[in-house]
């Protein structure tokens, strides 16, 4: 497989000002080319993880390494834009690092928001927005892409849009995809590998393994009932049986579900 | 030529006013307007003591400034609740130097030249100070433009990029104090956050990007220098007040033009 992206031994970090940890002796690693989804509940340390494994976070024990010279994309949580700076899309590809006009057509052409360069960054819709970001973010020519809670805000049928975008985006261009995520349903069909984080890693796997671990179960609950169902329906699948159990996790039935195909990541896009 | 008090007037003003509307703009982006106030209105105190010990005013304005600025980036950086804080600070550092004033007996009788400017008297000294302490914070700006607009916008993008917001926003605060101090004499203490917010806010407006808008902002204020100066001269009216309320009418065409 390679050398790993980024490797963490043993992290722990601190709730700031205090002693009591977020996250304890959590190892992590991601390789090339690899899709890696966190779950966990609210307050689990999810977005801790991130910002350790990113170099931003104090650590209190344990290591962070990153490959010599990596390039990371990011694409942050819940931005909240200050409306008082004006900002079009075109501008807003060029921070901090100024790109050229093809450059930034390319990136915008690639997440499917080719029009959008003149117009107002307040002037968009949540799902443009998101495809703005990860349009600036693969503009550095990453080897990862980090993505905290991508989807948030976004109606269905756009969060299923934008996972298939992040996985025709990795075909693309071969950089590995760390999300943080609560789309369990959805996020999980995309990973190749989902790792279940409550202050400390609880299970770690394929989404087939994680999806019917007892700890995942017993962290989500009802809602972890419908991947289990999603992964059953997977398993013996046929089309005469009932999609009740989807429904009620919350899944949308839309051309291009593809229902047939397993949660190989590459074979689900398209 | 800058024999001519008027002359030297329109050359302060216009110093100012270059470095004023850019900076106003990060005033208005990061919501720094009482921030901008506090900084200011310390600036008093900052006159009673350099009077008191006899040294520069721009001296004494810049470290009085300076250590607000200092005082109010710590409390931030604690996580006070900043509203009601701000208006403790900025209300009481505006108290404490007209009673520290009072201590001065030259002081005393043109206190309103500090609290309001006295652009007219401005001399030669003052206006190499002015454009210098101008040159000074614009090229700062001008040199860190893409890392203080990226950690403007969002701090986590700018994180991630490897720009450290808390520096930034530290350089902003060194650069307020500087203003603040080279404009005690232009607009005086208590106009001085006017000068940096009203011109950038008749910028935004019509502005699309930062760079527009910064610009905008150093025309609008350049222009409310020459129209309040010359206002100030026609009818005889205070010169600080007077750049304020063209900038002020300048605001209110802004609106009336903007596009929706």
């Amino acid at each position: 497989m390679g050398d790993a992206l980024i490797e963490a031994r043993g992290l722990t970090i601190n709730r700031p000002g205090t002693s009591e940890p977020v996250l304890s002796r959590v190892d992590f690693r991601i390789r090339p080319g690899e899709i890696v989804t966190v779950v966990g509940p609210n307050g689990s340390g999810k977005s801790s993880l991130i910002r350790a494994l990113l170099g931003q976070m104090a650590l209190a024990g344990g290591t962070v390494d990153r490959r010599r010279g990596l390039r990371i994309g990011y694409v942050p949580q819940r931005v909240q834009l200050d409306t008082a700076i004006p900002m079009t899309v075109r501008r807003f590809l060029s921070l901090p690092r100024r790109v050229t006009d093809a450059q930034a057509q390319e990136a915008l052409d690639r997440t499917g928001v080719a029009g959008l360069g003149a117009r107002q960054l307040t002037q968009l819709s949540g799902g443009q927005f998101q495809r703005v970001l990860l349009a600036r973010a693969l503009l550095s020519d990453p080897h990862l892409l980090v993505l905290d809670e991508p989807t948030q805000g976004l109606d269905q049928p756009g969060i299923v849009a934008f996972y298939q975008l992040i996985e025709e985006v990795r075909r693309q261009t071969g950089a590995a995809v760390l999300m943080v995520s609560h789309d369990l349903l959805v996020v999980m069909r995309s990973s190749d590998r989902v790792v279940c984080l409550n202050g400390h890693v609880c299970c770690e796997g394929t989404p087939q393994h994680v999806s019917t671990a007892p700890e995942y179960l017993a962290l989500f609950g009802a809602e972890a009932e419908g991947t289990l169902a999603l992964y059953r329906h997977h398993h013996d699948h046929d089309h005469d049986h009932d999609h009740d159990r989807e429904l009620e996790a919350g899944h949308l039935h839309r051309p291009g579900c593809n229902h047939g195909q397993g949660p190989e990541p590459t074979a689900a896009s398209r | 030529m800058l024999d001519d008090f008027f002359t030297r007037a329109v050359l302060a003003g216009l110093g100012l006013a270059l470095v004023a509307g850019p900076l106003g703009c990060f005033v208005v982006w990061r919501r720094m307007a009482y921030f901008g106030d506090s900084t200011a209105h310390a600036a008093i105190l900052g006159v009673a003591l350099a009077l008191a010990f006899d040294v520069s005013i721009y001296a004494g304005t810049l470290a009085v400034a300076v250590a607000m600025a200092c005082l109010v980036s710590a409390l931030v950086a604690r996580g006070q609740a900043m509203d009601t804080m701000l208006g403790v600070l900025s209300h009481s550092a505006l108290a404490i130097g007209l009673v520290a004033i009072s201590f001065v007996p030259s002081a005393r009788s043109d206190l309103s030249a500090y609290l309001f400017g006295d652009i007219l008297a401005v001399g030669r000294a003052d206006l190499v100070l002015i454009w210098a302490g101008a040159a000074l914070v614009l090229g700062l700006l001008i040199l860190r433009w893409q890392r203080l607009v990226t950690s403007s916008l969002n701090e986590e993008l700018a994180m991630a990029a490897g720009i450290d917001p808390r520096l930034e926003r530290l350089m902003l605060s060194l650069c307020l104090a500087v203003v603040v101090a080279l404009a005690i004499r232009v607009v005086g203490s208590l106009l001085i956050s006017a000068m940096l917010i009203v011109p950038a806010a008749a910028a935004r407006g019509w502005a699309r990007t930062p760079e527009r808008m910064a610009a905008g902002a150093a025309l609008v204020a350049a222009g409310s220098v020459l129209a309040g100066l010359w206002s100030s001269l026609r009818l005889d009216t205070p010169a600080g007040p007077s750049i304020v309320t063209a900038a002020a009418v300048f605001f209110l065409i802004s609106q009336g033009v903007r596009r929706a």
